[in-house]
């Protein structure tokens, strides 16, 4: 088959949502095999979402995530054995072992961190993009969170901040419909559209389960914020397959219907990808199998360097705390 | 050369000068541009709308935007116009700036400053703008100083920017009035040094801000009657000069803690547990703690004082050591 431009950014789009879900899946073998010591919050379902932003992104665009953060981090080009040496608690995972899961960042990759705090990320984002403007760098912040986060002051007050001061930023919601396992619907009242545009946001609202809409809708917001248009809104509709988070105690119930779980799952947007491409007759099954085994390998490769990297040395607990430490600081559990 | 200066003019001096130093050094914070704040005047006019720019009413929202902008290479300076203005960004400080350096590994630090004025107690100004919040950062792990004259207040402003780390200024409203000698030039303060303000023999006193000014003048009146007091002025809450701390306390075998935040888990109790740990066998004397009750700062003159640390509890309590 002849590859041309557009086959390989499908065929990119595919493989890193390929990546999204082999890297969660396995993460979620992991901790329920003992060898992640907490929980994770699996993105599988989200794929199209984060993949089709990011596709949209330069490395020097910043972007903040969420506790459900893995996806983000893996489509802006975050490092799957990083990852998972974090994951694993090695000290050459992304953060030394000094955050896990919700925790992981690249700054240097623009990854300003998934965060634990629901809507947390948001100021952040117009912070590195105001030193953008102001240093007029054509780069863009675009800041990850859920339908939940919309509930979030610190969230509403940033879409203020980013109109305001005319900012370089894409508000990405993804909307899966629970806030944790609370249907959104019935905590979050008005419309999630009408709220952002009510902030003077440029909004719009895409199918998340289609990694190509997402990939455009976000190229005309990031095309926007670049060329001086400022900050826009843009609403993923989205479903997420796992339960909120996945541990290695009882499971977590599932608070959705399984028909509503069933039909999300027809929505999958790897298959749907897949399915176009053979379709339009841009590749084959095999074409498929070979990216498959390519992520398989990427991975099993990463977790290889994850469990062959040590644990940190329990002295070193007391590093990163400071850039400049003091005689004292920070103080140890029995310092006097 | 000094010349004097009111200690907030010192406070502007300061960030004038940092301003005209570095130019990734920018100020965010509420109603710069209007001139109404004495500490930030005439800073939009001279250095403009991209590095002095007035936030909305909006804390939690511009702490973060202060974050993100240090990780993206900015130094900044944050302006809460009262101390108790911390409360609405208390996730975005301790939650996140205080912790994100360490979660990430070291990848990158936080070169930011934070500017809490109007920090204490001062006549009717009621629950929710008396607050002496210092005892929060400390136990977040937020670099912190509190400086007492105008001259610490420029130079402890001026480490403060230079730290690549959060640093939390408190500017406490009861020296606001005060004026001393400051030099002119952008002379740094290290941080985790304290000062002996006044030396004495029989009894140290710990107290900052207008607590050690009131510690002072208590020491000169108590002089006749034959009590030595040492007034130790930690200046810095985190770093805290320990060692300073013990060779006082050792000397005169004495402690009083005067200090207006709240009693339980207060940066008294922290001052108490480390004489007690560092010092125990030079101490003649209980420690003592003089501190605000725990209780919401009232309104009125006559309960306000009554739940302060007041310079009469304070005598009483040196008294009471002396045995």
């Amino acid at each position: 088959m002849v590859v041309g431009e557009t086959e390989i950014q499908n065929v990119a789009l595919y493989r890193r949502m390929r990546l999204l879900r082999r890297f969660e899946e396995m993460a979620g073998d992991l901790v329920r095999g003992g060898e992640i010591q907490s929980a994770v919050h699996e993105y599988t379902g989200q794929e199209a979402v984060a993949v089709g932003v990011c596709a949209a992104l330069g490395p020097d665009d910043v972007i903040t995530s969420t506790h459900r953060g893995h996806g983000h981090i893996l489509a802006k080009g975050g490092d799957p054995a990083l990852m998972l040496a974090e994951l694993l608690g090695r000290e050459t995972g992304y953060n030394k072992g000094r955050g896990g899961s919700m925790h992981i960042a690249d700054i240097d990759l623009g990854i300003y961190g998934a965060n634990g705090i629901v809507g947390a990320g948001a100021p952040m984002a117009c912070g590195a993009a105001f030193m953008f403007k102001t240093m007029a760098e054509r780069h863009v912040a675009a800041p990850f969170f859920g339908d939940g986060a919309m509930n979030q002051g610190v969230l509403l007050e940033s879409f203020n901040l980013a109109v305001m001061l005319h900012l370089p930023v894409v508000f990405v919601c993804e909307n899966n419909g629970y806030a944790v396992t609370t249907p959104i619907g019935e905590v979050l009242k008005g419309s999630i559209l009408e709220r952002a545009a009510g902030f003077g946001l440029a909004v719009e609202v895409v199918d998340g389960m289609d990694v190509r809409a997402v990939r455009a809708a976000a190229d005309r917001a990031v095309k926007r914020a670049r060329d001086g248009g400022g900050p826009s809104f843009l609403e993923c509709e989205t479903c997420r397959f796992s339960v909120h988070n996945v541990s290695a105690g009882p499971a977590w119930p599932d608070e959705r219907a399984e028909d509503e779980r069933e039909e999300a799952r027809a929505r999958d947007p790897i298959e749907r990808l897949a399915r176009q491409l053979i379709e339009e007759g841009r590749w084959t099954a095999d074409d498929r199998a070979r990216v498959d085994a390519e992520v398989e390998s990427e991975l099993e490769g990463g977790l290889g360097f994850a469990r062959n990297s040590r644990r940190p040395d329990p002295d070193s607990a007391y590093d990163f705390m400071y850039a400049r430490p003091y005689a004292g600081l920070p103080a140890r559990g029995t310092d006097g | 050369m000094s010349r004097a200066l009111n200690y907030v003019d010192a406070i502007r001096e300061a960030l004038f000068q940092a301003m005209e130093a570095d130019p990734s050094v920018f100020m965010i914070g509420e109603n710069m541009r209007a001139g109404i704040r004495p500490e930030s005047r005439g800073l939009y006019q001279q250095f403009g709308d991209d590095r002095v720019i007035d936030m909305p009413i909006s804390e939690a929202a511009f702490t973060g935007f202060a974050t993100g902008a240090a990780l993206a290479g900015g130094r900044v300076i944050v302006e809460f116009q009262v101390s108790s203005l911390i409360y609405p960004a208390f996730d975005q400080l301790v939650n996140q700036a205080a912790k994100l350096p360490y979660m990430l590994g070291g990848q990158r630090f936080l070169p930011v400053t934070y500017l809490i004025m109007g920090a204490g107690a001062g006549g009717g100004r009621a629950g929710q703008h008396s607050d002496n919040p210092y005892p929060y950062f400390l136990h977040a792990g937020i670099k912190s100083v509190f400086p007492t004259t105008p001259a610490d207040a420029k130079s402890l402003m001026l480490a403060a920017i230079a730290e690549d780390d959060p640093v939390a200024v408190f500017a406490p409203v009861g020296v606001y009035g005060t004026k001393g000698p400051v030099p002119e030039e952008p002379v740094l303060a290290p941080l985790g040094r304290g000062v002996v303000r006044r030396p004495g023999a029989d009894v140290t006193v710990v107290a900052g801000g207008p607590h050690a000014l009131q510690a002072v003048a208590l020491a000169e009146n108590l002089k006749d009657e034959g009590i030595s007091v040492e007034v130790w002025d930690p200046l810095s809450l985190l770093p805290l000069d320990k060692a300073g701390l013990e060779a006082s306390v050792n000397k005169t075998g004495r402690l009083v803690i005067f200090d207006d935040s709240n009693r339980t888990c207060g940066f008294a109790a922290e001052i108490a547990g480390l004489a007690a740990e560092r010092c125990f066998h030079a101490l003649k004397a209980p420690i003592k703690r003089v501190t605000r009750a725990d209780v919401v700062i009232p309104y009125s003159a006559p309960i306000e004082t009554e739940v302060l640390a007041t310079v009469d509890r304070l005598e009483a309590a040196v008294r009471a050591v002396m045995g």
